[in-house]
């Protein structure tokens, strides 16, 4: 899925994680902990605009794991600020109980390997595995 | 820019030379590669960790003219 096309150019941060000491870092720990499962997202859940939003999108609806789904396409505040935060070059990123959990290669490797609804669990989130 | 299959392998093979380094064009056309990088580097390292390891091997390209890199990372056995 040629997801990037439709995308404004990329644009270089210059802001490094732990300095970011700004209202969009504020906003971004905010929006972390409004939720249990917070997924940064390019598009929103019942449209991904991107192959690998959709396949986070997918993994979690597959295991009915109620998620928040924040599409950076629409703040480009959030889009860049979001890569600083976590330290973190791409799009999707999924918090779990506020902790970074990986992009979309990673949630994919730990749902193959059933890592993944094992954390959730140890988490307290209930999942259809649950 | 894209960024060339041989180019991902190179910068990856520079960083990890013990690495076994697959870099696939998954759709064929030079935009969307898939990598599977296996190395002794990765040991006692979390997924999060590795996949950053790998991403500073890329020099910043990645979520720029590298857009999409499916990644994987091992452990040799």
């Amino acid at each position: 899925m040629s997801c990037h096309l439709r995308l404004a150019p990329h644009t270089q941060t210059t802001i490094k994680g732990k300095q970011m000491t700004n209202p969009t870092a504020e906003r971004i720990k905010g929006i972390v902990a409004s939720s249990d499962v917070v997924l940064f997202m390019k598009g929103v859940p019942d449209a991904p605009e991107c192959g690998f939003s959709a396949g986070v999108v997918q993994i979690l609806n597959g295991l009915k794991v109620p998620f928040k789904g924040v599409n950076v396409l629409s703040d480009p505040q959030l889009r860049e600020g979001i890569k600083s935060f976590s330290d973190w070059p791409t799009i999707p990123q999924l918090y779990v109980k506020g902790e970074f959990l990986g992009g979309a290669d990673i949630v994919r490797a730990m749902f193959q390997e059933g890592e993944l609804t094992v954390l959730l669990a140890d988490k307290g989130i209930v999942t259809a595995a649950t | 820019m894209a960024m060339a299959g041989p180019d991902i392998e190179r910068l990856i093979r520079e960083a990890f030379p013990d690495a076994q380094v697959i870099v696939v064009d998954l759709a064929g056309d030079g935009d969307h590669f898939g990598a599977r990088v296996t190395s002794a580097a990765f040991v006692g390292k979390s997924r999060i960790q590795q996949h950053q390891m790998v991403y500073n091997a890329l020099q910043g390209q990645m979520g720029g003219a590298l857009h999409a890199l499916a990644l994987e990372t091992a452990v040799p056995k």
